[in-house]
């Protein structure tokens, strides 16, 4: 029976769908630390196409590849819960204020040094940028097709993964061969929940950073269950070209940020009186703004 | 040499809405530039495309037309994009941030290594300096938009890397005929040299294309609900708003996130964008991506029972109260003296 090698690449964001006023600092900024950290909503729907391929090839392997800072391990370990087999974080100063450009090329080292595999799933963008760009641009790097806006993998054998794609005002279904590249919709399948086998099995899954900062006894733990091990690479890991990475490897840069601030339009104030309301409906007929 | 490139998505031979937005744009940028304007047309007879496209002002049209490539496909499409620009060097390339142009947008510029910016919601000229490298840049694209959930709004520049390219979605710019006699010449592509038998690898097997259900740019009256309307079922309150007063229901993202209405009813930066003659804000906080998408309505009416929601301050009526006792307030009255 044929089986699939995965990577599902994935990111934690800022949950910033839900921007309470505590989120904003008195001078007007964004306090990011007031955001709670999650996996990124269309990454979740990657991570559920890819179990999907699984639950058909229980062969098949999943790794969730994340780049970020050293607290990104907890999507891996999420990832991990709903039946991811591994995970990468690739984690380093020198990729830090990477636009998407620079952050595609990071992610395609790594991928180049993962090896063979079959497809690289992801969400079609993250909520933090809402860009939808890295996933077309590490397979343009890997020089690999890709299909974007999927929704549904509709069949998958050897020879190639059939695909339903989301478009503005319809769908199409395509026929992608392997190795491919496919960015996942927000419409697709929801991804299943935690499995209480797994978060046993994966709870204490950590990567070397980790382990040494919790300084705990049980190193023998991590070499007597290997998948335990969550993989962290540092430049060091990957073969890179400095010149493309972090704010050096980024053609655009941030000229201004302009904090939201709101100049007060004079409202007419109107209660919600059947008297009000019936003056202000009146207005705007004989304004000719409604009828 | 160094002119605007628009990139025109092509459906059935009819030029899409926003392509001719972006040419409009775009010829507002080349007056000021100095420069052309040019469009790129990638598709399957293409012989009257010029009648679509000189009047906004196009000064060169370049074709690539041929049966493979329509509908479009990512690899074709990029591979004749990134060696067009390669020969012509555009200082600009603007494309819609449709789920063509966001699919191949991104796989041109990691090709050419060249930045791009998506969803802008404004683009300017204008200079820019590199006080570490002491430098500085004429005649920038400014890209600008909101960013980081919309608490922000950023304008980024491409300093060195060329073309400098940016999406922008439909409606955002306004569409303009320049002058129906405007002259222009069309260039074929030689595109057989640019694309490889590799490039048809993905196969397109079925496609359904539907007229669209839901037309909010021509809606001159918009009723739209936010995640204050708290369910899929007092939605059901606007629609009938909607319907007295001959409008279409909109909806905030977290009001659509929230499954309370469907997708493309979204208004805002990742939505729709809309210029009615009323805008009638129910339920809605107004995050600034949602009032990109609608703070050029002629007039606006927020419902709201938060008086400090952010909306109130670009209303022009603020009713203080409860979405769900107003609404049957409006369409007794409108039933009762409209003509």
């Amino acid at each position: 029976m044929k089986t699939f090698k995965i990577i599902v690449l994935a990111k934690q964001v800022p949950d910033t769908r839900n921007v309470g006023k505590d989120a904003m600092k008195a001078d007007g900024t964004v306090n990011r630390a007031a955001l709670p950290a999650i996996f990124n909503p269309e990454d979740l729907n990657a991570l559920e196409q890819a179990l999907r391929i699984k639950d058909q090839f229980p062969e098949s392997t999943i790794t969730i590849l994340t780049m970020g800072p050293g607290r990104a391990s907890d999507i891996i370990r999420e990832g991990m819960f709903r039946g991811a087999d591994d995970g990468i974080l690739l984690t380093d100063r020198a990729f830090a204020g990477s636009d998407t450009l620079a952050t595609s090329y990071a992610i395609s080292r790594a991928i180049a040094k993962l090896g063979k595999f079959d497809l690289i799933v992801c969400g079609r963008q993250a909520i933090d940028g809402d860009t939808a760009q890295v996933g077309p641009q590490v397979a343009e790097k890997l020089n690999l097709p890709q299909i974007t806006y999927v929704e549904e993998i509709t069949a998958i054998d050897q020879k190639g993964i059939t695909l339903k794609r989301r478009l503005e005002n319809g769908v199409e279904v395509v026929k992608a061969p392997f190795p491919s590249v496919i960015t996942v919709t927000g419409s697709a399948a929801p991804c299943r929940a935690r499995n209480a086998r797994l978060i046993m099995k994966y709870k204490h899954a950590k990567t070397v950073s980790e382990r040494q900062a919790a300084n705990e006894d049980y190193l023998s733990l991590y070499s007597d269950r290997p998948y335990l091990n969550i993989q962290e690479w540092t430049v060091n890991e990957v073969e890179v070209d400095f010149a493309q990475l972090g704010l050096t490897g980024s053609p655009t840069k941030v000229k201004k940020i302009d904090n939201v601030v709101l100049q007060a339009k004079d409202a007419r104030k109107v209660e919600a009186t059947d008297a009000e309301i019936n003056l202000l409906m009146k207005e705007l007929i004989d304004s000719h703004a409604i009828g | 040499m160094n002119n605007i490139f628009v990139y025109c998505e092509i459906e059935e031979g009819k030029v899409a809405e926003v392509s001719l937005e972006l040419l409009t744009k775009g010829r507002a940028l080349a007056d000021q530039l100095n420069c052309k304007l040019e469009a790129i047309t990638i598709g399957y007879k293409l012989d009257e495309i010029g009648k679509q496209l000189f009047p906004y002002g196009v000064d060169v049209i370049h074709v690539a037309d041929d049966k493979r490539l329509a509908p479009y496909t990512t690899l074709p499409h990029t591979s004749i994009v990134v060696n067009l620009f390669k020969q012509e060097q555009p200082q600009i390339a603007l494309m819609g941030a449709t789920t063509i142009g966001r699919d191949l947008g991104p796989r041109v510029s990691s090709a050419l290594h060249s930045g791009l910016t998506a969803d802008c919601t404004s683009l300017e000229i204008g200079d820019h300096e590199e006080k570490k490298e002491n430098k500085v840049y004429k005649n920038l694209l400014y890209q600008i938009r909101p960013a980081f959930g919309g608490n922000i709004i950023a304008t980024i520049v491409n300093p060195e890397c060329r073309p400098q390219m940016a999406t922008v979605r439909e409606g955002v710019m306004k569409k303009e005929i320049r002058s129906a006699s405007y002259k222009g010449e069309v260039k074929k592509i030689d595109f057989a040299s640019m694309v490889s038998p590799e490039d048809f690898v993905v196969e397109i097997i079925e496609r359904h294309i539907e007229k669209r259900k839901v037309n909010l740019g021509a809606a001159q009256i918009v009723v739209a609900g936010g995640y204050g309307m708290g369910s899929k079922e007092n939605f059901n309150s606007l629609y009938e708003l909607a319907e007295v007063l001959g409008g279409e229901v909109a909806a905030s993202r977290a009001a659509v996130d929230a499954g309370f209405a469907e997708h493309e009813r979204q208004v805002g930066q990742t939505g729709v964008t809309v210029r009615p003659k009323l805008y009638i804000a129910c339920g809605i906080s107004g995050q600034i991506q949602h009032r990109a998408g609608m703070e050029d309505s002629a007039q606006i009416i927020s419902i709201n029972n938060d008086p400090g929601a952010p909306i109130n301050s670009i209303a022009d009526y603020v009713i203080n109260g409860n979405v769900m006792d107003v609404i049957p307030k409006m369409i007794k009255y409108y039933k009762a003296n409209s003509k």
